[in-house]
């Protein structure tokens, strides 16, 4: 019981019930089960990106290029679904994760072989990919009128009461937590974090395992990118403009080290919901939504000292993630 | 360059005598990037008639120099092993503030004072949490990027300040010399500065050291924490400097100024040769980079190129530079096998 109340999941969980708890204080109705599955379900592409994120995080990487990669996947299905309307909605989901898994396969590859620097590599196609938005869609956005309702439903058909969204949601959080925990990929994601060189002598292929946590989050923002044009009905090259940023602070508002091989699906998944809820509550206290950004700036820095004092291991080590483990 | 040297990682061979001084120089990475920068002058002028007069020169400088500037002290920063991605978001806050003060009548000493100062005390706040907290500034530079452009953000809403006196103008403005503008000279004096300081002095030395390893500089009696956190004023002080150019050359502060410049300014200061690991690095190799981005985005730009189009010549650019050294000493290694 002591080491449960020790966890940082459960006060990250106490935070964000306490925010809602107060907010429904000030504003009732926003702490309502509807409303709180309406919270959800706007917060459910970020859980995915910041569980993909995580899985490159705990290998001592970063991966910046999360959005853009996110934004050119699902400006590749929304042209898709306008050019061909035919071309039914589960095919284009499966392009989307796929075409993602390409452009994350492509991060991961420049990390695994040529050992750059996950940050240089993510940021330098962090730029490329949002610059193949442009011209692949020719500077043009694809607008609601384009897309054909499946494309825009499958998002928002409500099964039990919960919209699909939130469903791919759960149901990617149930496969990644069986993945972290129950098979071996998940268990050399956090050796490489915790130790590369240990890792290596137990057989573990570091490159390689780097390698595929690039891939999935990479095939995630792709899943994402349609989730995204679908959910907000706009393919441009806006989109997500930023927000690989914030899918970083939900992680590490998530008590996801930075230095790697520390971190669990749930507290992914609450850092996300906290911020998911902070967005929400903000303006049904009559608080400015231009307050957002620096309160959730302060959490971070908040979550980044109790991090620091929690773990007093000093997490300075996303900066040596390529040490020569070969 | 032989094998001998580029063979280092893999085998420990040892070579009997150096590579000479003028050897080493002409394959060094300033010299690389000087190159690719000459190659990109040569072809812009082919490609633009445009591009070859003085006073389009002098216009392109303004794309680079107030991203340079602060390149110059994040260099000294990512050689030093940390980062500060919060460096637009500087420029957001010392803008707004120098906005804000201009609403209560302060002139244009007082506007810079007040830009300047409020760089160098959020780089305090970012050097504090990082060397007194011991907590990774990546992490926490991410945290205050939205904190400060927060800031900028409560307090403008969608508003803009404008009006800014005219003598302010001078500093994104003025010219100090026919076509040589302020911000240019100013950029070049800097550069010179931070030359001296990172090559010429004991100071420069030490952020080398801590670069590499740290445990070691305190061991050797480098006082890690403090050379950091100067660090980070500097990289404040900096921001503040350019949030004064760029705020006088727009003559409005918006919320949004400067916005998701902290990575170009990261890319610049890799491309100029930083290892992002830290520990090595230029001041040359950093100008020229700042260099070679203000003339792509100008020639592209002469090339009617969008801007969002050139964000792929510059990524590409950045893994391509990084990449390609790689690839051809990998190269060499499976011939000379």
């Amino acid at each position: 019981m002591k080491r449960l109340l020790r966890t940082r999941e459960i006060w990250l969980g106490a935070a964000v019930a306490a925010i809602i708890i107060a907010t429904e204080l000030r504003a009732p109705g926003f702490g309502s089960l509807r409303n709180l599955m309406e919270v959800f379900n706007n917060t459910s592409i970020l859980m995915i990106l910041a569980l993909g994120q995580m899985a490159v995080i705990l290998t001592r990487s970063i991966d910046l290029s999360m959005a853009s990669n996110l934004a050119l996947s699902g400006m590749l299905v929304a042209l898709t679904n306008a050019a061909y309307p035919g071309i039914p909605v589960p095919v284009l989901m499966l392009m989307a994760t796929g075409f993602g898994l390409v452009l994350g396969a492509f991060n991961g590859a420049l990390v695994w072989r040529l050992g750059i620097p996950a940050i240089v590599v993510t940021l330098g196609t962090l730029t490329i990919f949002r610059g193949l938005i442009f011209v692949i869609a020719g500077g043009q956005w694809v607008n609601a009128d384009q897309m054909t309702t499946d494309f825009v439903q499958y998002t928002r058909i409500p099964v039990l009461g919960l919209p699909l969204l939130s469903w791919y949601a759960i149901a990617i959080a149930v496969g990644f937590f069986v993945m972290m925990t129950r098979t071996s990929i998940g268990r050399a994601i956090y050796a490489i974090g915790v130790n590369p060189t240990a890792s290596v002598y137990a057989g573990i292929d570091v490159g390689r395992t780097k390698f595929l946590a690039f891939c999935i989050s990479g095939a995630l923002s792709g899943f994402c990118g349609y989730l995204w044009v679908s959910r907000y009905v706009i393919g441009s090259v806006e989109v997500a403009n930023g927000y690989e940023l914030t899918v970083v602070a939900a992680c590490v508002i998530g008590g996801i080290s930075i230095a790697g091989g520390v971190g669990s699906v749930a507290g992914a998944l609450l850092g996300a919901l906290f911020l998911g809820v902070i967005n929400s509550a903000l303006p049904v206290i009559n608080i400015s939504p231009f307050w957002q950004m620096a309160i959730s700036g302060a959490a971070i820095i908040f979550a980044v000292v109790l991090n620091g004092r929690t773990n007093k291991s000093r997490g300075r080590l996303i900066l040596k993630s390529a040490e020569t483990v070969k | 360059m032989n094998d001998q040297s580029i063979a280092a990682p893999a085998g420990r061979k040892i070579p009997d005598r150096l590579d000479s001084p003028a050897k080493a120089a002409v394959f060094s990475w300033p010299s690389l990037l000087l190159a690719v920068a000459v190659g990109i002058f040569i072809l812009n002028s082919f490609a633009s008639p445009y591009f070859l007069s003085p006073w389009s020169l002098s216009d392109a400088t303004f794309n680079f120099t107030e991203k340079g500037l602060i390149a110059l002290a994040m260099a000294l920063l990512i050689i030093s092993g940390e980062i500060d991605l919060s460096v637009a978001a500087i420029i957001a806050l010392a803008s707004t503030a120098m906005g804000l003060a201009l609403q209560f009548g302060v002139d244009t000493p007082g506007l810079v004072a007040i830009g300047v100062l409020t760089g160098v005390l959020c780089g305090m706040f970012n050097g504090f949490l990082v060397t007194r907290l011991g907590l990774p500034s990546i992490v926490v530079t991410i945290g205050t990027m939205s904190f400060f452009r927060g800031i900028s953000y409560i307090v403008l809403g969608d508003q803009a300040f404008k009006g800014y006196p005219d003598s302010f103008d001078f500093f994104g403005q003025g010219y100090v010399f026919w076509v040589v503008s302020f911000e240019f000279a100013f950029f070049l004096v800097c550069a010179l500065v931070y030359y001296v300081v990172l090559h010429r002095t004991n100071f420069g030395r030490q952020i080398f050291v801590i670069g590499n390893n740290p445990v070691a500089a305190r061991f050797s009696g480098v006082r890690v924490e403090r050379v950091k956190f100067i660090l980070f004023c500097l990289t404040g002080l900096m921001s503040g400097l350019a949030a004064v150019a760029l705020t006088s050359r727009l003559a409005s502060t918006r919320p949004s100024i400067a916005f998701a410049w902290e990575l170009e300014v990261v890319t610049i200061v890799v491309l100029g040769g930083v290892s992002i690991l830290g520990g090595s690095g230029t001041i040359q190799g950093v100008v020229i980079a700042a260099f070679i981005m203000g003339l792509v985005t100008f020639g592209l730009g002469l090339l009617n190129v969008p801007g969002i189009v050139m964000s792929i010549f510059i990524g590409a650019l950045l893994i391509g530079v990084i990449a390609l050294p790689i690839l051809i000493s990998r190269l060499r290694q499976r011939m000379a096998k």
